[in-house]
C-alpha cells in the first residue's frame, strides 16, 4: 500500500505478515466478512473462534485466495495477493494451509505428497526434497508410513503429514482451518501436540478452531467471530475470564469446559 | 453348412482383412479421441471462461451430431469441396478422413467420461494442490486427471465400445470396412444371409467383450482409496 508509512529499511520487522484490510464477502445475500480487518505479526499465533457460520473458515480460506473477496486487500508480507495466474501460486507457496479434511493426495505415497510441493513448486532437487520430507515426517512422528497410501493411515496420522506437507514448503505463515474437527476424539491430541510444537518453535499460525485448550496454551491472540465481524480481540487469558462482548459471555457460557 | 464353408472359402480373406480395417480405424480413433477428449476436459475444467465456452460448444454440437453425417461431410465437404487430402494414396486418404470424423465424434464423449472422473475426485484435492503453489495446468496434470482417469475407467470403456462398434459407421465415409463387405456378401451369398449377419456381429462381440470385462477389472483394481 503506497499510503503506508513503514519505511522499506524497517520493513521486515514492521510489516505484519498477513494483513487484512476493510475485507467484504457476501454469498449471495449473506454478507459473510464484514469489513474485517486484521494484522499478524511474525511469530504471532491467532486463534480464531465463534460459533459456526460466523464466517471464520472463511476468513481462514480467504488468505490464501481459496475463496475470493469483494472489497479490501489482503497482504502476504507486504505483497497484496493477486488475482490469479502465476504471481498468485507463488504467493500461496509462501502460506502453508491445513484443512479440516486433510485433503492428502489420494493416489500419492506420504512420502510423495510432502515432497511434491518442493520439487514442482519450487524446483528442489528430488533427493533434497526426500531429505527434508524425512526429517518433517520424522518430526511429526510418521516417518515409518512415508510409503504408504494416505487411506492406509488413521485420521491423526494423515493430519500430522499434511503438517508436514506444508510446512515442506518453508511457509510464512501456517492456516489451520479446524484442523481437529475431523478426527476421533483420541486423535485430537497427537495432532494439537503438533501445532503446540511448532507455536512454540516460531512459526506464524492463523489457526481457526473449537479446541479451547489449544487456545489458552499456545494463542498469542484470540479473535473472536460472529455473523461476519471481528467482536472481540483479546489475549487468551483476558478472552477466557473476562470476556467484554454479549456475544461471547454467550459462546463461553455454552461450551463445556475442556 | 457346405454354403456356409463355401463362404469362407470365397470371403474369408476379405472378411479378415476388412475387420482389420475396423480394427485399426479403432486403434487410431482411440488414440485421437483420447487425446482430443483429455485436452477438451481440460478446457472445461479450467478457469479461463472462453475455454470453458469453446469445451461445452464443442461438446454440445458433436455429440449431438449424427455420425454418419459426420463421415459424410468428411467425404464429401471436405474432400469433395474443399479438397483436403492427408494422402495421395485415394483409399488411404478415406481412411485417414474416417479416423478424424471417428476422433471428433468420440472425443466429445471421451471428454465427458474424463469430466465424470473429475467429479470422483474431492474439492479438497484440488484446494491442496493450489494451496501448496501449484497453478492450474500442474495441478491437473499431477493431482486431478491422474485420479480421474482412474475413475472414468468404466465410462471410458464404454466410449471405446461404442467407437469399436461405430467404425462400421465409416462404410458412410467409403472405407473398405466389414459392413461394407457385409453389404456386398449378403448380395451375392443370399442364400446364408442370416449366417452373414451372425459371422460379422460374432467378429464384434469377440473384441468387445474382452474390453468391457478388462475396463470393470480395472476400474475396480485402480480405484482410488480414500
Amino acid at each position: 500500500m503506497s499510503t503506508d508509512s513503514h519505511s522499506n529499511s524497517a520493513k521486515s520487522d514492521l510489516t505484519p505478515i498477513v494483513r487484512l484490510s476493510a475485507v467484504n464477502k457476501h454469498y449471495g445475500q449473506l454478507h459473510v466478512l464484514q469489513n474485517i480487518n486484521l494484522e499478524v505479526t511474525k511469530g504471532e499465533v491467532v486463534v480464531v473462534l465463534g460459533p459456526s457460520g460466523s464466517g471464520k473458515s472463511t476468513l481462514c480460506r480467504t488468505i490464501n485466495r481459496l475463496e475470493t473477496i469483494d472489497t479490501g486487500t489482503i497482504e502476504i508480507d507486504g505483497k497484496v495477493l493477486p488475482e490469479e495466474g502465476k504471481m498468485l501460486a507463488k504467493l500461496r507457496a509462501d502460506v502453508g494451509m491445513v484443512f479440516q479434511s486433510f485433503n492428502l493426495f489420494a493416489h500419492k505415497t506420504i512420502l510423495e505428497n510432502v515432497t511434491l510441493g518442493p520439487i514442482k513448486a519450487k524446483g528442489m532437487k528430488k533427493s533434497e526434497a526426500d531429505k527434508l520430507a524425512l526429517t518433517l515426517l520424522e518430526r511429526v512422528g510418521v516417518a515409518n508410513q512415508k510409503d504408504k497410501l494416505p487411506a492406509q493411515l488413521s485420521g491423526g496420522q494423515q493430519q500430522r503429514v499434511a503438517i508436514a506437507r506444508a510446512l515442506a514448503m518453508r511457509p510464512k505463515v501456517m492456516l489451520f482451518d479446524e484442523p481437529t474437527s475431523a478426527l476421533d476424539p483420541e486423535m485430537i491430541n497427537e495432532v494439537l501436540d503438533t501445532m503446540v510444537g511448532l507455536a512454540k518453535e516460531g512459526m506464524t499460525m492463523i489457526v481457526v478452531t473449537h479446541e479451547m485448550g489449544f487456545a489458552r496454551k499456545a494463542a498469542d491472540r484470540v479473535i473472536f467471530m460472529a455473523d461476519g465481524q471481528i467482536v472481540e480481540e483479546a489475549t487468551p487469558d483476558q478472552f477466557f475470564t473476562n470476556p467484554q462482548s454479549a456475544r461471547a459471555k454467550d459462546f463461553l457460557g455454552k461450551l463445556i469446559t475442556n | 453348412m457346405q454354403g456356409y464353408l463355401s463362404l469362407w472359402d470365397e470371403y474369408g480373406g476379405q472378411m479378415m482383412s476388412a475387420f482389420w480395417g475396423n480394427l485399426q480405424l479403432t486403434f487410431w480413433a482411440a488414440i485421437g479421441s483420447l487425446v482430443l477428449g483429455t485436452i477438451l476436459a481440460l478446457m472445461r475444467i479450467s478457469p479461463v471462461p472462453s475455454f470453458r465456452a469453446f469445451g461445452t460448444s464443442y461438446v454440445n454440437i458433436f455429440r449431438n451430431t449424427p455420425l454418419t453425417i459426420i463421415m459424410t461431410f468428411g467425404v464429401l465437404v471436405l474432400f469433395g469441396v474443399f479438397k483436403v487430402q492427408f494422402s495421395s494414396d485415394f483409399n488411404l486418404n478415406f481412411f485417414q478422413i474416417a479416423i478424424v470424423g471417428l476422433t471428433i465424434y468420440h472425443s466429445a464423449f471421451v471428454c465427458e467420461a474424463i469430466r465424470s472422473g473429475v467429479n470422483t475426485v474431492p474439492l479438497g484435492q484440488a484446494e491442496a494442490a493450489r494451496a501448496i503453489g501449484l497453478s492450474f495446468l500442474p495441478a491437473a496434470r499431477m493431482i486431478i486427471l491422474p485420479q480421474a482417469f482412474r475413475g472414468a475407467i468404466a465410462p471410458l470403456g464404454n466410449v471405446l465400445i461404442a467407437l469399436i462398434k461405430n467404425t462400421t459407421v465409416a462404410v458412410a465415409g467409403s472405407v473398405a470396412e466389414i459392413s461394407g463387405l457385409m453389404k456386398t456378401m449378403l448380395e451375392f451369398r443370399a442364400d446364408v444371409g442370416i449366417l452373414i449377419f451372425l459371422t460379422i456381429a460374432v467378429f464384434f462381440v469377440i473384441v468387445v467383450i474382452p474390453v468391457g470385462v478388462l475396463t470393470t477389472y480395472l476400474s475396480k483394481k485402480l480405484a482410488v482409496a480414500r
